[in-house]
């Protein structure tokens, strides 16, 4: 029953979280000095152009009719239509959002895999210049921003030494027909192994350059609950047990310093994902954030509003497992 | 014993230096800007476009670090570039830092439903990609610096409010708040006498991590072209620039991505090595 | 022959501060000895020495640790752990915190064997249920599954002294295994202890600061006063007449259960001033043979 309550408590507050995003981006749009249609319209239209748009998108009403119609067809799953694409919101804005995930979710475990090696690699070797170099490397690290990680990435990788592609998602000459926009995933389930090495060659840097800074944070916080849980007498009562440095860290000491970690991460997940707008802009890669930008530039209101909407949703549904996870895991809490 | 290392913590170490002197030379760069730019850095020279840096084969030794596509002055356009970056840092950082503390001390101070309402905001701006907020209100409030500034600090007022309202909330209960009040003087005074040194070193250490952040999304807002007009010299826009020509130019992007770099790196270790030199836990 | 001997061991600080000074101990297979000291007397190194788990800031600087008649300082790192994991046990001093809250009780008692000595994961939880009713655990099936915050400090040592046992180690180091639990409950760890090293007839190291404590557990007992051993007796010799002024303090000053009302005598200035003298001059004798 407390689970149950715990878990109803945290969806209450996340819905409040995501309808207060929903008011804040329907007024900011709508507030702020400027006529949103003339944001829509091209510099020139006539008077009675922008009178036809505003009676067109309903804007001649009050904020709050608005929004009340804007909920509405939300509930029901329409999200309006895109005034630049003219194809319904919801249809493109899901239709982008596998392309944001799959490269996420890659970055994520770049920065897991770069950032636990980091912080055991610096436990293990700790005290020497080995756990030295990598302070210095994380704190490069975290002081610089996916965004230049991402240009540095470019430079080195891309022309300097050009072992990954640059922009885009996919090589156009590979010339394979998808059922989904899972690419990595479908050419993997369809063992289309060269499909998948290409797409992977094009999401590394993009996935490295938000990587580098998430896995700068673990490594750091990781390799701090590290060696506060070898001091502790369950540690020195497996080292008489005769296991190896390495055995004692993974076995015994991980397991414990991991959870405080583990929230960090899903907290700074959120930050990964909304890192990959100016990413994807950088590398040319068609996911959401990339059409969010094209979506500001053309002044496209409904698919604005749609891609802010779905990225608080994403921000709160991760919150919201990470939080769940931890319970899960944590074993004090699971028989509380 | 402990006495020394307390010594040792207070000097600053090699990375400030290094920080510290970056900084230093950049703002006497931008301030000299005018004068020491050895081109107008608007200035095009459509038959001396892309000319690389003087230690290339086929360069022109009267531009240092070369031209871009339309024949502008690498140089000059990077020591203006750091007049608009460092403005911006200044005045956006700055104007955060006070509204955000002020609405944590006030939501620290009077708890109740302003805290309410405040933390509850705060976790709203939780749930927006930062940069894409920004963007967003670049397009609603249309370019220019002053946009760009307000852009700043409603993105990232949250950063100080969270630090400030903690502390608030931890001296608005204790009793000498209360034993002031008694004496004459005013609740609010108090705790703002009390709060202010407490919180101070951090807020000075999270000004200056906010300075380069500004400093950063600034070059974001030029790069996807939503900063000031397209033809001012700004770190972003070249890099826009040279992130296109990449193959065929790229002192275009090297040289002002490489100030931008160290620019925002310094800020960043200038703020943590703020942060350990203050925090007194460490001390 | 002794199973453990400790020969002349050094300890040192980091910074050159002697902790054990020339140390020299034995005890014999299926001896239970306790090692006496106050708190900051250096006892608990000597055992953290054998098991090569000294903090860091500590290392041994010279002196012999044989265990089984091998040198131990001696061996590469590698077999030394794994030497020490098969031979020697320890009895850890707080069972709150000696096992790991995010394992199962059950692969925390086997995994030594599991791991180093080759038996079947069928075998160790045979073995690790049969020791937990030895230790006198109910339902032992259960408690296997169980995780550590799920049970009292009194068994949790149980489980730490039927771990110990588990892979029938020929030296126990119990390390203060009774002052973090309540003292109805000390007795009955305390003779437990007592009864599990007759029964498997293994050598006891047993590190205490409590002399009422030693009279239960031992037979024989070594006394260490700062940093240095100062007297080596057997347990009734000892209350009957302790050789040395500062063990003689010592007994003064530990409450009778025959007369617990008495008064205390606490240990004379004169004394301490006079063992000082005495590791000093000691000190400069050793000094003067290097």
């Amino acid at each position: 029953m407390q689970i149950l309550r715990r878990i109803l408590i945290r969806l209450a507050a996340s819905l409040v979280t995501l309808a207060g995003a929903a008011v804040i981006v329907f007024v900011v749009i709508r507030v702020v000095p400027g006529n949103p249609v003339a944001m829509m319209l091209p510099p020139g239209a006539t008077a009675e152009d922008i009178q036809r748009l505003q009676e067109l998108y309903g804007l001649d009403k009050s904020i709050f009719q608005q929004f009340l119609i804007w909920l509405t067809g939300v509930l029901q799953g329409d999200f309006g239509t895109s005034i630049s694409l003219r194809q319904p919101v919801a249809e493109l804005v899901l239709g982008r959002l596998p392309a944001t995930l799959e490269l996420s979710v890659m970055a994520l475990v770049i920065a897991v895999g770069l950032g636990g090696a980091m912080a055991l690699t610096a436990t293990l070797w700790r005290g020497t210049r080995t756990e030295g170099a990598i302070d210095v490397a994380g704190g490069m690290a975290l002081s610089v921003p996916d965004f230049l990680w991402g240009l540095v990435l470019i430079l080195l990788f891309g022309v300097l030494w050009p072992l990954f592609h640059i922009s885009g998602r996919i090589s156009p000459a590979q010339g394979f027909e998808f059922h989904t926009n899972f690419y990595l995933w479908e050419s993997l389930l369809r063992l289309r192994f060269d499909v998948w090495a290409d797409i992977v060659a094009h999401m590394f840097m993009p996935a490295l350059a938000l990587a580098i800074p998430l896995a700068a944070i673990i490594s750091q916080l990781l390799k701090q609950s590290l060696k506060e849980t070898l001091h502790l007498d369950y540690v020195t009562l497996a080292r008489t047990k005769g296991y190896s440095e390495t055995s004692i860290i993974l076995r015994e000491a991980l397991p414990n310093a991991i959870l405080p970690t583990l929230t960090l991460i899903g907290v700074q997940f959120t930050f990964l994902i909304g890192g990959t707008v100016i990413i994807e802009r950088l590398f040319s890669y068609e996911g959401l954030g990339n059409m969010a930008i094209d979506a500001v530039i053309n002044r496209d209101l409904p698919l604005i509003q749609g891609i802010v909407i779905l990225f608080a949703l994403l921000f709160t549904v991760v919150n919201f497992l990470v939080d769940m996870t931890y319970a899960a895991l944590n074993p004090r809490l699971r028989h509380a | 014993m402990r006495d020394a290392r307390g010594e040792i913590r207070r000097l600053p170490g090699p990375r400030l230096w290094l920080a510290g002197g970056w900084l230093a030379i950049l703002v006497l760069a931008a301030l000299l800007a005018p004068w020491i730019s050895p081109h107008d850095p608007l200035a095009q020279d459509l038959f001396a476009g892309r000319l690389p840096p003087v230690w290339e084969a086929g360069a022109d030794p009267n531009y240092l670090l070369g031209t871009d596509s339309l024949g502008r002055d690498v140089l000059s356009r990077i020591l203006h570039g750091a007049r608009l970056a460092l403005s911006i840092a200044l005045i956006a950082g700055t104007l955060t830092c006070l509204i955000g503390a002020t609405l944590g001390l006030i939501a620290g101070y009077y708890g109740g439903w302003v805290d309410l309402a405040v933390s509850r905001l705060v976790d709203i701006w939780m749930a927006f990609p930062p940069v894409l907020f920004a963007i967003l209100l670049i397009a609603v409030l249309g370019t220019g610096v002053t946009s760009i500034i307000i852009a700043i600090v409603v993105i990232d007022w949250t950063r100080f409010a969270r630090v400030v309202r903690a502390e608030a909330m931890g001296q608005a209960q204790m009793d000498y708040v209360a034993s002031a009040q008694v004496a004459g003087r005013s609740r609010f005074g108090t705790v703002l006498a009390e709060i202010l040194p407490n919180v101070l070193p951090a807020i000075v250490a999270l000004l200056t991590l906010e300075m380069g952040i500004a400093v950063i999304v600034e070059a974001i807002l030029s790069f996807v072209n939503l900063s000031v007009s397209t033809d001012a010299p700004t770190w972003g826009g070249m890099i826009a620039e040279g992130r296109a020509s990449v193959h065929q130019a790229w002192w275009v992007l090297v040289f002002p991505l490489a100030a931008l770099f160290l620019t925002v790196l310094s800020f960043s270790q200038l703020g943590e090595g703020l942060k350990d030199h203050f925090d007194p836990v460490l001390r | 022959m002794s199973y453990l001997s400790i020969e002349n061991l050094d300890v040192r600080l980091h910074t050159g501060v002697p902790v054990l000074r020339g140390v020299s101990l034995n005890v014999a297979a299926g001896e239970s000895r306790a090692l006496v000291g106050e708190s900051g007397a250096g006892k608990s190194m000597i055992g953290k020495s054998v098991l090569g788990i000294l903090p860091r800031a500590l290392q041994v600087t010279g002196g012999r640790i044989v265990v089984d008649g091998e040198d131990l300082q001696a061996l590469p790192p590698r077999t030394r752990r794994q030497r020490i994991g098969a031979k020697v046990a320890l009895i850890p001093q707080d069972p709150l915190t000696a096992l790991n809250p995010s394992r199962r009780i059950g692969p925390q008692i086997t995994s030594r064997l599991v791991d180093f000595l080759g038996w079947s994961r069928k075998a160790a939880t045979d073995r690790a249920l049969e020791l937990l009713e030895e230790v006198q655990i109910h339902e032992p099936a259960r408690v296997m599954r169980a995780y550590p915050h799920e049970l009292s400090g009194g068994m949790r040592q149980r489980i730490l002294i039927a771990a110990a046992f588990a892979a029938e180690p020929k030296l126990i180091i119990a390390d203060e295994p009774t002052t973090a639990l309540d003292v109805t409950v000390q007795k009955q760890i305390l003779r437990l202890i007592r009864q599990m090293q007759e029964r498997h007839g293994t050598a006891l190291l047993f590190v205490t600061h409590d002399l009422g404590v030693v009279s239960k557990v031992c037979q024989t007992m070594s006394v260490l006063y700062a940093g240095k051993m100062v007297e080596d007796t057997g347990v009734r010799e000892f209350f009957r007449q302790p050789g040395h002024p500062y063990s003689a303090a010592l007994l003064a000053a530990t409450p009778k259960y025959t007369d617990p009302e008495g008064s205390l005598t606490p240990v004379p200035p004169g004394v301490i001033a006079a063992v000082e003298a005495e590791v000093a001059l000691s000190d400069r004798r050793r000094e003067a043979a290097e």
